[in-house]
């Protein structure tokens, strides 16, 4: 009974700026972890956001470019084409992917670009204050949407991996959560599938994980953990949403 | 073989979500604040734990790890949490 | 010496990158350059190389900034809206000090503008092509074999400074076929990069890794980033001045400043005017940034000179350069035209006339 459990060799020893009870710590760990076990450590390049994890590259012990607002996807479009050798992968925010990089994003998908996105969905622009997000729930309030969201007004929240699941392309999509260690670990087997298939040359890979904002959100880390279990997993669906033997052309 | 369950109450952030998913009820939140700030976890009962880990999954920050330690080797420190 | 072939300028700038060494090619269509992305899309895969037609312009700037902080040489093509929407990647990449090359083939503007030749990017290659204290290297060539040249001499200079290159051509040299022959000196090695570049600690043999950004928070860090920036732009201004003197070993009484394919026009209009008894010099700048400040001041300081005049294919850009050039020593007029209009020897000729008598 019981087992060992210590950090990463692909993670760094530095303290997080992350909020207490982010998420953002447990997703960085399970990519750690992830590219520890594959020993891929030494060709993995990470591409950073411009978010909360802005400052990603602080915690990893790899290679790191950091990217403007939204525009990862078209850095590792540049790397992984003229380095195919390298592991790429960018980590992005909603703000990053949903909305000013929704272009990026569905482009790199539909080419097949062979990198992997980890999409990080807390519903809400964490670093510049809380402002609403593209994922935002109906009825939520934050800094731009102070009586909710009012999906009449600005429509209803953007469900990223059904959006490029739907893309003649093969590739691995896939949404999974950290909220609860029941869930951390299909999340942590996605993340290391999804770089399975990079590592194969096969596909896009890209998996969202919904995640909290407890600072935000307005509550504490076990508060929205809550919340995030029972307004947001109802709608953002967990599970595989595409797999790269599916071919939709056959 | 047995196992060491260990807190580094620096790195701890006080978040709690360790507290809500320990299944035997071992850690709870200290009465003493850490440089930062922060009411770090520690293991108010460690006797009752399984080292299953749970809690590190959950931990944000990799404050908490557990190693193994070999029952045959004396005086193998590790500097325990401390709970005030 | 190699072949001489003739080449529609587009397709020579696409093969020039290959012959200078780079093989790999972004880039979005825009007229009046998608010639060069047509040409390479057919010749990069038969090199092995890599060639991708983006979705943007925003989005290729930023896949030549991945491949170059990735250590690989990189370039793309764009014309004037087009390299308005790649201000920001520019602005990252010279941040992040990654070498790269950029060709605008300018077309008529503001907004939508035309599809015809204009120089009306001037303002924004060497002064305003993004936020923060950052410059970029411009090189203006005036007809298709100086654009082959200055294309393969600037993957070399980019890698020397670590910042962008830009080469700064019109639609004119664009679509033009002109005899091109590529020099087989101008080919040159990549240089070793893995002390800054992203090319996986494993290439590099190291447990170091590389960070490759531009975020600076600490005031005092950032200061100390922009001074190291400055420093590299006052050795640019002292070492990669280029210009072209033509016909200033005679008592001129105008001295004309025209950079491109303009200058060109002007050299027509020189040749007739001295026909006709009228001395006229002038300076060709080859590079924008440095800008040829002293060779102008002195070819303007000649006792014979009376007046300076600025020939370009926008209303003016140029003018507040020379006129900052010669210390107002010298009255500086403007002539041109935009929009794919082509200012004529004749209006040239015209325009000094009309300097001559004044006086």
């Amino acid at each position: 009974m019981g087992k060992p459990f210590k950090k990463p060799e692909a993670l760094s020893d530095q303290i997080t700026h992350y909020c207490p009870g982010c998420t953002h710590g447990v997703i960085h760990r399970l990519v750690a972890e992830a590219i520890d076990e594959l020993g891929i450590r030494r060709r993995t390049v990470g591409i950073a956001p411009v978010g909360c994890a802005v400052l990603a590259y602080n915690y990893f012990t790899f290679d790191f470019q950091e990217a403007s607002h939204g525009r990862a996807p078209a850095m590792a479009t540049g790397l992984k084409r003229v380095r195919p050798d390298l592991v790429v992968f960018t980590y992005q925010g909603d703000g990053d992917l949903a909305s000013i990089g929704m272009a990026e994003i569905i482009h790199a998908a539909n080419r097949g670009e062979k990198f992997t996105t980890i999409f990080v969905n807390n519903a809400v622009y964490g670093m510049t204050g809380g402002q609403m997000a593209p994922t935002t729930m109906p009825g939520q309030r934050t800094t731009t949407s102070p009586s909710g969201r009012d999906v009449e007004a600005v429509g209803w929240p953007i469900k990223m991996a059904e959006l490029l699941a739907a893309l003649e392309t093969p590739g691995y999509i896939s949404r999974q959560t950290v909220i609860k260690p029941k869930y951390i670990r299909k999340a942590k087997k996605a993340i290391k599938q999804a770089f399975e298939y990079q590592l194969e040359n096969r596909c896009f890979s890209f998996v969202e994980l919904i995640s909290t904002c407890p600072t935000n959100w307005g509550m504490t880390p076990v508060e929205a953990v809550q919340w995030a279990e029972e307004t947001m997993l109802p709608y953002y669906r967990l599970g595989d949403y595409k797999i790269p033997e599916e071919n939709k052309n056959d | 073989m047995s196992y060491q369950h260990h807190i580094d109450k620096e790195r701890c952030k006080g978040c709690g979500l360790c507290v809500s998913v320990c299944p035997k009820k071992v850690l709870e939140m200290a009465t003493e604040i850490n440089d930062k700030g922060y009411f770090p976890a520690y293991q108010a009962r460690p006797e009752d734990c399984v080292f299953c880990a749970m809690c590190s999954e959950m931990c944000p920050d990799v404050a908490i790890s557990i190693c193994q330690v070999d029952d045959n080797v004396v005086g193998k420190t590790r500097q325990e949490s401390t709970h005030g | 010496m190699g072949n001489t072939v003739l080449m529609k300028g587009n397709e020579a700038i696409g093969e020039a990158a290959i012959r200078a060494g780079c093989l790999n090619y972004f880039a979005y269509p825009i007229t009046p350059q998608s010639e060069v992305a047509e040409y390479l899309s057919r010749r990069l895969p038969e090199v092995g190389g890599v060639f991708l037609q983006g979705e943007s312009e925003v989005a290729v700037s930023y896949m030549i900034f991945g491949a170059s902080a990735g250590g690989a040489r990189v370039f793309t093509t764009s014309s004037s809206p087009g390299i308005s929407l790649m201000s920001e990647g520019l602005s990252y990449i010279a941040a992040a000090m990654c070498p790269a090359v950029i060709v605008n083939i300018m077309r008529g503007g503001p907004g939508l503008g035309g599809i015809l030749p204009s120089q009306a990017d001037y303002l924004q290659a060497t002064k305003g092509l993004g936020h923060g204290d950052f410059r970029l290297l411009v090189l203006a060539p005036a007809s298709v074999q100086e654009a082959v040249e200055m294309v393969m001499t600037a993957f070399p200079l980019a890698e020397k400074y670590r910042n962008p290159v830009m080469i700064l051509g019109d639609g004119l040299i664009g679509q033009m076929m002109e005899p091109v022959e590529f020099p087989e000196h101008l080919k040159t090695e990549a240089i070793n990069k893995d002390s800054w570049a992203t090319n996986g600690m494993a290439t590099r043999r190291s447990d170091q890794r590389n960070l490759v950004k531009s975020l600076y928070l600490d005031p005092k860090e950032l200061n100390d980033h922009n001074l190291r920036l400055k420093a590299k732009y006052e050795q640019m201004k002292r070492d990669e001045v280029r210009y072209e003197a033509y016909h200033t070993d005679t008592d001129y009484k105008v001295l004309i400043v025209s950079y491109g394919t303009m200058s060109r026009v002007c050299r027509t209009a020189i040749d007739q005017l001295q026909e006709e008894g009228i001395d006229v010099g002038m300076i060709r700048p080859q590079s924008l940034y440095p800008f040829p400040e002293k060779a102008i001041a002195e070819a303007a300081g000649k006792h014979s000179c009376i007046a300076v005049a600025c020939i370009e294919m926008s209303m003016g850009q140029m003018v507040e350069d020379v006129e900052k050039a010669i210390n107002n020593r010298r009255q500086v007029s403007w002539f041109g035209k935009c929009g794919g209009e082509i200012p004529t020897p004749e209006d040239i000729q015209e325009h000094v006339k009309s300097l001559v008598k004044s006086k």
